[in-house]
């Protein structure tokens, strides 16, 4: 929607600035600094030398909402949490992508109770659910691949929108 | 000279092999007893292993499992038992990957392997079937449901090669 009437026959043009913007988008989606729970555990060793998130660009985990592209929501979101992982999520300058980290963010979990919401998709839009408990580096760098192909499949007609 | 000293350590440190593993390309090799995603498997003849009992989905602490049972007869053998798993699901986002399943399994029917790759853009993505758990059919055996002479198969639960 938005863009695309207004741009007319310029399909070259559009899909080479979208491949361009894409890539530079996969190539440096700096993550959110926060983490909630054990999954928080396997994220800061995955940003450690042996697994070294560095290759994607990734190195840098800001610490304000505002610098950030990407939010890892890494362990149980508590209903006293929620608020404010929504407020963080907000606070994101677009474009911004969402990761669920390990089962208690994705679907609760084992903690099928009252004080843990049941999947972190309840209170923000998720791009990537990442399954373990928590997920070994491997499979959180898996999930950041999954994001990265989902990113480069984004087009210029979803920006405007 | 505590300046020269720090370098010292740095360019020491420069020298030194990268511990950085490259992940798509290379990948670290688990311990033999890593858990990861489940495999349904099957007996050298073909047939499913698995009697559609429910005890791994009673065992989960995460409510991961859905079984439904269905009946076997000889025109159509799944399992050597008296059912079968006519549906069979595990929520990989669900599991905890405890391995509690292969524990509660009368038939070693289910085991967690090693492929630890899952990671989904859409939810109902991570709910896995049957057909994706289950083993390939073995050499020499034949595809699930098979027909066989009567009376060959009278147990509810078969008979173990290695009972625990």
């Amino acid at each position: 929607m938005g863009v695309t009437p207004k741009l007319g026959n310029m399909g070259v043009v559009t899909s080479t600035v979208e491949e361009a913007v894409n890539w530079a988008r996969t190539g440096a989606t700096w993550p959110l600094l926060f983490g909630l729970a054990c999954c928080a555990i396997e994220y800061m060793s995955t940003q450690a030398g042996n697994y070294d998130l560095a290759r994607f660009g990734m190195e840098l985990n800001r610490a304000s909402p505002r610098q950030a592209d990407l939010m890892i929501v890494a362990g149980r979101v508590t209903r006293k949490m929620a608020p404010v992982v929504r407020q963080l999520y907000d606070q994101m300058a677009d474009p911004k992508w969402v990761i669920s980290m390990g089962d208690c963010a994705s679907c609760g979990g084992v903690y099928n109770n009252y004080a843990i919401v049941q999947g972190v998709d309840e209170i923000i839009p998720v791009d990537v659910y990442v399954a373990g408990c928590p997920p070994r580096p491997e499979q959180l760098m898996h999930g950041i691949l999954t994001l990265h192909e989902k990113i480069r499949g984004e087009r210029i007609s979803d920006w405007a929108s | 000279m505590n300046i020269i000293k720090g370098f010292a350590t740095t360019f020491k440190h420069l020298r030194e092999e990268s511990i950085t593993l490259q992940y798509p390309e290379q990948v670290r090799p688990f311990q033999e007893r890593f858990k990861g995603r489940h495999h349904l498997r099957r007996y050298d003849n073909g047939l499913e292993k698995c009697i559609g009992c429910s005890l791994c989905s009673a065992a989960c602490p995460a409510d991961a499992i859905w079984v439904e049972a269905a009946e076997n007869n000889d025109e159509q053998r799944f399992s050597p038992g008296e059912r079968y798993a006519k549906t069979y699901e595990i929520n990989m986002l669900r599991c905890i990957f405890c391995g509690y399943c292969e524990d509660a399994c009368p038939t070693q029917a289910i085991e967690l392997g090693h492929e630890h790759q899952m990671s989904f853009t859409d939810r109902r993505d991570s709910i896995f079937t049957k057909e994706m758990l289950i083993d390939a059919v073995p050499e020499g055996g034949q595809p699930t449901p098979q027909k066989v002479e009567a009376g060959a198969f009278d147990r509810a639960i078969p008979d173990m090669p290695d009972p625990k």
